[in-house]
């Protein structure tokens, strides 16, 4: 039991992580039918620039919120310099821009900071929490605990305010939206800070974790993008079930079957969803229109 | 265009040409030293201080007079960890840049891909490189300077024996290094009279490992555990370990002996022992110990200059490069030939990784007790004897 | 007084877009050799020869049936592994050994299509990038027959006691194997099966409508982009003389992608150009040192942005948009 508690943690914490990338992954294909390959870089920023700041003597939460700002003002910047000029090209060219800005935003990670690891301590300490034979550490409560936090703000975001229902309307049909008022570069823009903000988040709470280097991006952006698509692109809910969903089927699969195939159990998790439920999880049935 | 203003240009155009014509005259014909290193990629924490050692003591060594009188002519390149594009600058350094030598190979796999070409060309390849195939089977042109794996693992198992430990537990990275060092300690545990009782791994960006952990926790019997690992895989090994509260001595490999490995681990780190050069306790050193005034030097200097804590292998690199310098300036020549000829005479080099003396069948030159066992303590590395 | 309606201009035979794509990859392919200062630019030209190979198949997969793969790499590694594991540990020469591994990858790519391209999409894209890190995972994990993560040597090619090495032999062999490999391509584009993929890119509905096997040819150029691939990779491996996993990662199967849309989907010249992109810049950037990896993005971003259909095409079009 307590070893089943412990995987059950350790999959719970990371797969929090997972989540938060996918929720951003999400938000701007819903927006703009994107799939933004530079969102595992904002996770990135969000942890170095914390790291960095907190150095310099800055306290932790204001290094913090600075640091996430910091990701949403490049997030802004990579929806006005790189995605709105390209507006109307196909999907595999936008998506080929976002690799290249994720290449570029690597690159200047490596200058401006440093090719090192980083840790940042944990926010209310290292002492292991005791549950039933299994430790917790304080820190992945802070990771679930804000991935929920999260996904809460953004369903009311999405529900509740003018400018969410605003997203979802872009979302639902463009041409649609425009015809009613709605400002669509305006939205795509927003979908994007606020998908940087979530990544940004993502790293700052995982950062005492999982550290953090410039080249981070890569892998987050990885494990992300397949959360994403096992819950099914699109649809928020998915994106949080998918990542916690990989984050547990690769706690198991090296707590129980065997540790060196640990990242190809998920892999062969996801392809056998998709071959079942072609849409992914939670994706709705597929409509081809002709 | 005004008489004064084409007055000032042809005055500042034949400074320019006078000036041309004195550097040039100055130049002498410099010895060409090629490198390729991996400073950015997976192993750009390795590679980023070899690079910046590299250009601070050539630097140096210039400044000086060069050596010969010549100056040295570092051309660096980067192959971002890929072994194919390492190979494409080897072959750039062989036939472009026409290099008497080269220090480099921050990888095992950069280093196996490079290797052909270096030994094709009959041209002396210095490896910064940790496996032991490197050198074994000894090849006429390839050396390397760091310890091998295989000796890291004799130095670990050699303290687990002397403290009465019998049963050992392994986590490995799954990268090149873990997984060649964990195939060596499989190999040469039976010497010490040690058995396995558990065997995990996991991946080089695994951000968790209590799962493999646990399952080595609950092994019967175990009384110690190492991680043959390097990067972040090992600083988030120290930290579950401490998280499961499991108890055991752990040992890591010289991949992590740096300080940046305890700032990683934090707390967890305490009483965590490993195999080290002498230079990641410079200062430490007994003042009898030949390594200690090339250390501490080079310890201060690269702290100077980079504003980063020293780093063994940067460490490596200058060891690497100025046995390349001492071979020179023995050989009396920058022919390839000569210089490997004279890098197999070497003979009681002090460098910073230990004391090298190289031969025919030698071509790394360090034996295991110039490994110094080290225990973290309060946050520093101290000493400690083996078995101690 | 001469009818001009009644004359027809004599019937002139002009030189198909097809022919001229051949004939100038022909006479770039012979005439550099005579360029290039030394065997190091003929090595970076071999690396663009057989990444422009695997890059012609990806782009019939990608340019011409529209179907995107994320894990491309993995067939070349198929290939590059096939001219490994064959003579070393099963003693098999390397040149039956690389025909094994074409027919082994054409195979995998067979049995896994089936199933895969059932998917549409983006789920189609991240099906085939978990294919392809299992692959990956397999050769890293399997040291014993694949030699780990720091991979395994290759032995060199010995046709009838003559060994095959040097700069300039795999310079020819990579290029004749490309110019073999782009004919192959072009004729396949003119040919009835090329004109079915076209149609399925356009809309597959309308295509099954008009009686396209949709699934089947989906198949089809998935198996054949895979035997480009692992050609690609087999020569590679056996001109290194050295295999790593890496040959079949996932930035690998990325580069190659962006190679294929940068060039021009669906232009055959346009692969080459996106192979020579993104395998000679990098060489020209080492200049720049630390900025390389951020300049390199920024380019890619660039290109993308202004030359949105790919390079080729968008050269093309500027060029008849001055003609007019």
């Amino acid at each position: 039991m307590a070893e089943f508690l412990q995987f059950a943690f350790s999959g719970l914490t990371v797969g929090a992580v997972y989540a938060l990338v996918a929720l951003g992954f999400t938000l701007i294909y819903n927006a703009s039918d994107v799939v933004n390959f530079a969102q595992g870089d904002f996770v990135m920023i969000g942890g170095m620039s914390t790291v960095f700041l907190y150095a310099t003597g800055v306290p932790l939460p204001l290094a913090a919120i600075i640091a996430i700002l910091t990701a949403v003002i490049v997030g802004l910047l990579l929806h006005r310099l790189a995605i709105e000029p390209a507006r109307g090209a196909s999907p595999v060219t936008l998506i080929i821009i976002t690799i290249g800005a994720s290449m570029f935003i690597r690159g200047v990670a490596q200058i401006v900071f440093d090719k090192q690891f980083h840790q940042l301590p944990a926010f209310s300490g290292d002492r292991p929490i005791e549950i039933l034979g299994a430790t917790l550490l304080p820190q992945s409560l802070w990771v679930l605990g804000g991935g929920l936090a999260v996904f809460v703000a953004l369903w009311l975001f999405l529900e509740r305010t003018l400018v969410g229902k605003a997203v979802l309307a872009t979302a639902a049909n463009r041409l649609g939206a425009r015809l009613v008022g709605i400002n669509t570069a305006v939205i795509l823009a927003i979908a994007f800070g606020v998908s940087a903000a979530i990544g940004a988040l993502a790293g700052v709470l995982a950062t005492p974790i999982t550290l953090t280097r410039f080249d981070l991006g890569t892998i987050m952006t990885l494990k992300g993008f397949a959360a994403a698509m096992l819950g099914g692109m699109g649809s928020p809910l998915g994106a949080v079930v998918g990542g916690l969903l990989l984050g547990l089927i690769e706690a198991f699969g090296a707590g129980y079957i065997s540790s060196v195939y640990k990242d190809g159990f998920s892999f062969i998790a996801i392809l056998v969803v998709l071959f079942v439920m072609p849409r992914g999880l939670f994706g709705g049935r597929s409509v081809e229109r002709v | 265009m005004s008489k004064l203003a084409s007055r000032l240009l042809g005055l500042g155009v034949s400074a320019l040409a006078v000036a041309g014509l004195a550097t040039t005259a100055l130049a002498a014909d410099p010895i060409k030293i090629g490198s390729v290193l991996s400073a950015t990629g997976p192993a750009a924490f390795l590679g980023d201080p070899e690079k910046r050692t590299l250009e601070i003591y050539v630097e140096r060594i210039n400044a000086a007079g060069g050596v010969l009188g010549r100056p040295l002519e570092l051309v660096l390149y980067d192959d971002g960890g890929d072994a194919n594009k390492a190979r494409t600058f080897a072959t750039r350094l062989i036939e472009d840049d026409e290099v008497a030598a080269m220090v480099g190979g921050t990888t095992t796999g950069t280093t196996m891909a490079m290797m052909p070409v270096f030994e094709d060309a009959s041209v002396p390849f210095i490896s910064l490189a940790g496996a032991v195939e490197i050198i074994e089977p000894v090849r006429e042109y390839v050396f390397k300077t760091p310890h091998t794996d295989r000796m890291a693992c004799e130095k670990i198992f050699a303290d687990i024996k002397a403290r009465g430990f019998t049963k050992v537990g392994l986590i490995s990275g799954t990268d090149g290094f873990g997984k060649s060092m964990r195939a060596q300690c499989m190999a040469v545990i039976g010497n010490f009279g040690i058995e396995v009782v558990a065997d995990e791994s996991y991946g080089p960006t695994d951000s968790d490992m209590t799962p493999q952990l646990t399952k080595v926790k609950n092994a019967a019997g175990v009384q110690a555990v190492v991680n043959p690992g390097f990067g972040q895989g090992p600083a988030i090994v120290t930290r579950n370990y401490a998280q499961l509260g499991i108890g055991l001595p752990l040992y890591q490999s010289h991949g992590v002996a740096s300080k940046s490995f305890i700032e990683l681990a934090g707390p967890a780190a305490e009483g965590v022992r490993l195999p080290s050069p002498a230079l990641a306790v410079a200062e430490k050193l007994p003042d009898t110990d030949a390594q200690k005034p090339v250390v501490v030097e080079y310890k201060k200097l690269y702290e100077e200059k980079t504003g980063q804590p020293v780093s063994t292998f940067g460490g490596y690199a200058y060891d690497g490069l100025h046995l390349l310098v001492a071979a020179i300036q023995k050989a009396d020549s920058a022919e390839p030939d000569a210089i490997r000829d004279a890098l197999e005479a070497t003979a009681g080099f002090v460098g910073t990784s230990g004391v090298f003396t190289m031969s025919p069948t030698d071509h790394m030159g360090l034996k295991v007790d110039s490994f110094r066992m080290l225990e973290i303590k309060d946050g520093d590395w101290t000493l400690v004897e083996v078995g101690g | 007084m001469t009818d001009t309606a009644a004359t027809t201009p004599p019937a002139r035979r002009t030189w198909s877009p097809r022919l001229v794509s051949l004939v100038f990859v022909t006479v770039v392919v012979a005439v550099l050799p005579l360029v290039f200062p030394s065997s190091y630019y003929l090595r970076v030209a071999s690396l663009v020869w057989t990444s422009g190979l695997a890059v012609v198949g990806l782009n019939l997969l990608m340019g011409l049936a529209g179907q995107v793969s994320l894990g491309h790499a993995a067939f070349l590694g198929i290939g590059a592994y096939a001219v490994a594991v064959g003579p070393t540990h099963l003693g098999v020469p390397p040149i039956p050994s690389a025909l094994a591994g074409i027919a082994l990858s054409a195979l995998v790519a067979w049995i896994v299509g089936k199933p895969i391209f059932r998917l549409k999409g983006y789920y189609l894209a991240v099906a085939t990038l978990g294919f392809g890190l299992l692959l990956a995972l397999v050769l890293t994990s399997e040291s014993a027959w694949t030699g780990g993560p720091d991979g395994m040597p290759v032995e060199r090619v010995e046709l009838f006691g003559w060994r095959v090495t040097g700069a300039l032999t795999w310079y020819w062999i990579t290029g004749v194997a490309l110019i073999i490999g782009v004919a192959l391509a072009l004729n396949l584009e003119a040919s009835p099966t090329g004109r079915a993929l076209r149609a399925l890119h356009d809309s597959e509905v309308a295509a099954s409508v008009v009686g396209v096997d949709a699934a089947r040819l989906k198949l089809t150029a998935f198996v054949v982009a895979a035997v480009y691939a692992a050609t690609a990779g087999a020569l590679l491996a056996l001109m290194n003389g050295f295999v790593t996993p890496d040959t079949a990662s996932f930035m690998h199967s990325v580069e190659f992608v962006t190679m294929v849309v940068i060039g021009g989907m669906g232009s055959v010249v346009g692969a080459l150009v996106g192979a020579a992109i993104l395998v000679a810049l990098p060489q020209a950037l080492t200049v720049l040192q630390e900025y390389e990896t951020a300049v390199l993005g920024l380019l890619i971003m660039v290109f993308m942005i202004f030359l949105r259909q790919g390079i080729v095409p968008g050269l093309v079009g500027l060029f008849r948009g001055m003609r007019r």
